[in-house]
């Protein structure tokens, strides 16, 4: 009997200095990188911009350019517009496969499913620059192939236009609906719609009266999060709405940092703004969630959804699928293989065809820089997924486990980072460093600080959630056993949590290498990373070699996934908890 | 040897109100025994278990061992759980599924190995495990993954776990309950005879009565955080201290009673619905006294030939109600419904308007509606509080 081990702390939780060290750096580091850049946001927007002869100055004109100029109500409305557009066009056509992929019997459901996924791993900035090939005015090549076929020089399709952005930014997060709203069917019981069918509904009037009802809060929590994606998306704007003066925010503050001199304070007004707006939506969002988990069909038994037989309709079905895989999928992936192969950017012809060459290929490896980039992008991908997954963990275990009081605002806290749109994420974190000066400035330290911040709340996502499906009593029996915490911790906790902290980490490595808006205003020569060298082929016009560089990247990042899966299915613990 | 005094716990709801769940509950398991904690879900027992445990803090009240305190309010002791050498069985065994049965049994020897001066070799930590693998019969199963374990399996490696350290107390929580009935009721004889061959004093806990009344030397029966009865399962079963405890532990018929008159000791007349009955009582009951009575379903004896006349004080032809000079209550009523079980029969027997339920042996064939005679022993009808 050890009775000299005597402490007042809770339950559950003995003592030891490590645990007290790694918890109280880890609540430390989220609080630092979630509060303090806000700070620095809201305190540069009411100051004037410093020059070398003026110092900064309070003021609230900032505010005023940003709130009450004939500019204000067009940037606000292009915004709501392009938001809302896109989310209804991603909404729907997820919503529609979603349904399709687990509610009916059309024919190689799970290829699609595996297939609709892949332009999760397309940048936006590849996905968008290779519909601006197949669909601009100039050089689109389906506006010259229809020009060929009925002889004109018409414009058929113009990407650079209101409805452009729409169509490429939905598309591009259309997987997103799909995965969202596949959940929300899959947590509802197909007993509820077979129990219509048996009442003599029609397939038509089990979906509107039934499957639709019951989805619906999830369906609005859905469209909510699509909304606040796509106001705080930068690529698809920088690229087909800067070009024709189509602005909204996030472009606006892009242009308001490029200005010479920059626009800090006009910058910051605008970030504000885009914080509030995604501030409402997402509070908006997390309380529909919470009610429609109330009010959940979900009753914890695995359910084996009959699907229904919608008869011939399931070659619509299929062609649809078919479809669909063609405009997010092929020919975006086909467009930008064709481009890397010529030495011109040029419409696909006969012609053309005899030109056939890598040397946009070679062009790009023999690129001086390409190894730092490279390096960078590794560095930056993988020390974020560690960073954030094991201060997440950490938290999650707080969260979940501990009934310590503020618990429920640390996960709060952790989840601040969401409302924080790429860019504006990016100007907050570039404000703070400019200010503090420790050193990372124009380092690829900043940008370690922005993306771990940025990604902080996906990580505590995966680690709380496999924490929650991780039986309590797995733990107790270890301290019975006569663990300590930090023994627990390593030999219990962390090993049965790795399937769920691999996958986050997979998906962060991928969501980092992608990651554009958030490094657009950090990099500085030396620290650039594959998503900014992109970038800058496009403003050089160098399309060949960023077609070069956009294929390699997919293809590495697909080969990433796949392997992962692989290791996962291999070595991962597939039921843990239980 | 293990003693716990007036422990009161409370932990917050969903809604940061304050929830008791153990109220002033004391109780003293000596060397050796198998102690229960009876009760319904939501009655404290598994909170009184884990705040034994360690794994929740109560709020005031002392729990020692061996005289030694691991918990004390008053002297500000709380000792950690993975300092208090304690083995504890969870409902859901809580098998690492990460590690295979000897890594899962071995695990208490490394990390106390780990941590204490007296460094364990390989060989030694080898032998205790598969010393305690081999008592729960998994000695040939040591290199199987603990995903691949049954239910039954799984619930050994548990016990062997818990036992590995040698522990001086051995905590279990509903360990059966997620067994199906067949293997429940082989783990039960099992799960006692590990007990009794060790010797080890152990601390259960279940709402399964009938699990209670066979593994205990002691039980006891908890309602709404409070301890109503401790006892042995025989005391408990045929000497209920109140309405709860006859309800919960086993099926009985209640009846509404009057005390008509007391007797010597523990022997008492009331006036019931079927009559004037003999019953057991407590000494503090007097005339006029509303009690009800339990009487067991398999008490209640069926029979269709009257009781031999010489069996009655009184040579009362009309009147079947009476009793016999061992005070045995007889009425005569009739077959209401019955229920075939297989290895026994359940009638339910009009009495006037009262119905009792008697539980009798399959070869019992009376028709419905037809008259049949009910003998209940005084010994057997308990007279508890009204509640």
């Amino acid at each position: 009997m050890t009775t000299g081990s005597v402490f007042l702390r809770m339950p559950a939780l003995p003592r030891g200095d490590a645990m007290w060290l790694v918890i109280a750096g880890s609540v430390a580091l989220a609080a630092w990188l979630a509060l303090v850049p806000v700070a620095f946001l809201l305190w540069q927007s009411f100051l004037t911009p410093e020059t070398a002869s003026a110092p900064a100055e309070l003021t609230f004109e900032n505010y005023a350019t940003a709130y009450l100029t004939t500019e204000t109500l067009r940037l606000f409305g292009n915004s709501v517009a392009f938001g809302i557009g896109s989310a209804a066009v991603a909404f729907v056509s997820g919503t529609f496969f979603a349904w399709v992929n687990e509610r009916t019997d059309t024919p190689f459901k799970s290829l699609f499913f595996a297939l609709s996924l892949v332009p999760l791993v397309i940048p936006a900035i590849l996905f968008t620059v290779s519909w601006i090939f197949l669909a601009s005015p100039k050089i689109g090549i389906i506006n010259s192939a229809l020009d060929g076929v009925f002889g004109t020089d018409a414009v058929f399709v113009d990407i650079y236009s209101l409805a452009g952005m729409v169509f490429v930014d939905g598309m591009h997060q259309s997987p997103l609906a799909f995965l969202l709203m596949t959940a929300a069917f899959r947590a509802m019981d197909p007993a509820l719609e077979e129990s219509a069918l048996m009442s003599g509904a029609t397939i038509g009037e089990v979906v509107w009266r039934v499957t639709l009802r019951l989805a619906w809060p999830a369906a609005l929590a859905a469209f909510l999060i699509l909304f606040v994606r796509a106001v705080e998306s930068f690529e698809v704007p920088a690229l087909l709405g800067l070009p024709v003066g189509i602005e909204v925010y996030t472009s606006s503050i892009y242009q308001a940092i490029q200005k010479y001199p920059s626009e800090v304070g006009l910058a910051s007004a605008y970030g504000v703004t885009l914080l509030l707006i995604a501030s409402l939506c997402i509070y908006v969002q997390s309380r529909v969630a919470a009610d429609s988990a109330r009010f959940s069909t979900v009753t914890g038994k695995g359910f084996r959804p009959r699907r229904m037989r919608i008869g011939g309709w399931r070659y619509l079905t299929a062609a649809v699928f078919v479809a669909y895989l063609m405009v997010v999928v092929v020919l975006p992936f086909l467009v930008l293989v064709w481009c890397s192969l010529q030495k011109f950017y040029s419409v696909p012809s006969l012609a053309a065809v005899q030109n056939l060459t890598f040397d946009a290929y070679r062009a790009v490896v023999s690129y001086p820089d390409i190894l730092s980039v490279v390096r960078n992008t590794a560095v930056l991908a993988l020390g974020t997924a560690v960073v954030v997954m094991l201060m997440t963990s950490v938290l999650a275990w707080i969260v979940v486990r501990t009934r310590w009081p503020g618990r429920g605002f640390l996960d709060t806290l952790v989840s601040l980072p969401l409302v924080f749109p790429g860019i504006v994420l990016g100007l907050a974190v570039m404000i703070t460093y400019l200010h503090i000066d420790i050193g990372i400035y124009g380092t690829l330290w900043i940008m370690l600080v922005a993306y771990v911040t940025r990604f902080m709340p996906y990580g505590m996502r995966y680690a709380t959630t496999s924490m929650l499906a991780l039986h309590k009593e797995l733990e107790d029996s270890a301290a019975m056993s006569g663990a300590s915490w930090r023994m627990t911790f390593q030999r219990i906790i962390l090993p049965l949590l790795k399937p769920g902290l691999i996958a986050g980490f997979i998906y962060i490595v991928i969501v980092s290498v992608r990651e554009l808006s958030g490094s657009i205003l950090l990099y500085s020569p030396g620290s650039e990373v594959v998503s900014i060298m992109i970038w800058e082929y496009w403003q050089n016009g160098q399309y060949v070699e960023l077609s070069a560089l956009g294929v390699m990247l997919i293809v590495v990042l697909l080969c990433f996934v796949l392997a992962a899966q692989f290791v996962g299915r291999r070595y991962g613990v597939a039921d843990a908890g239980s | 040897m293990l003693s716990v005094k007036s422990l009161y716990t409370e932990y917050a709801g969903e809604r940061g109100e304050a929830i008791h769940a153990a109220q002033d509950v004391s109780f003293e398991v000596p060397e050796g025994k198998l102690f229960t904690l009876l009760g319904p879900s939501g009655c404290g027992k598994t909170t009184t278990l884990r705040s034994i445990a360690g794994l929740e803090r109560p709020k005031s009240g002392e729990i020692s061992v061996r005289g030694e305190p691991v918990y004390s309010s008053q002297r500000g002791i709380f000792v950690a759980p993975n300092r208090r050498d304690f083995g504890m069985v969870f409902q859901s065994y809580a098998i690492w599924p990460h590690m295979n049965v000897f890594e899962n049994a071995a695990f208490p020897l490394e990390v106390r190995s780990a941590r204490s001066r007296h460094k364990l070799g390989r060989k030694e930590i080898a032998a205790k495990v598969m010393e305690v693998l081999r008592a729960v019969a998994l000695d040939d199963l040591v290199d199987r993954a603990a995903t691949k374990l049954s239910g039954g399996q799984q619930q050994r490696l548990a016990l062997a776990r818990a036992l590995v350290m040698e522990p001086q107390l051995l905590l279990l929580d509903e360990p059966l309950s997620n067994l199906d009935a067949k293997l429940r009721e082989r783990m039960r004889f099992e799960l006692k005879r590990i007990q009794r061959e060790l010797g080890i004093t152990t601390v259960y806990v279940t709402h399964d009565q009938s699990e209670a009344l066979a593994l205990s030397h002691m039980i006891a029966v908890m309602d709404r955080g409070r301890i109503v009865q401790i006892g042995t399962p025989r005391d408990v079963y045929e000497r209920p201290s109140d309405r709860f405890v006859a309800d919960f532990v086993g099926t009985t018929n209640f009846l509404d009673a009057a005390v008509v008159a007391t007797g010597g000791g523990e022997r008492c007349r009331v006036r019931t619905a079927v009559g004037e009955l003999n019953v057991r009582c407590g000494e503090y009951l007097r005339a006029n006294d509303s009690v009800l009575v339990s009487v067991r379903p398999e008490d209640v004896e069926l029979s269709e030939q009257p009781p031999p006349q010489d069996n009655r004080d009184k040579a009362d032809g009309e009147k079947a109600d009476g009793d016999n000079a061992d005070g045995d209550n007889f009425c005569v009523g009739e077959v209401q419904a019955k229920a075939f079980l297989g290895d026994c029969l359940d009638f339910q027997v009009k009495i006037g308007d009262f119905i009792v339920l008697a539980r009798v042996h399959p070869s019992l064939r009376t028709p419905v509606g037809d008259k049949i005679y009910v003998r209940m022993r005084a010994d057997k009808c308990v007279a508890v509080p009204q509640r």
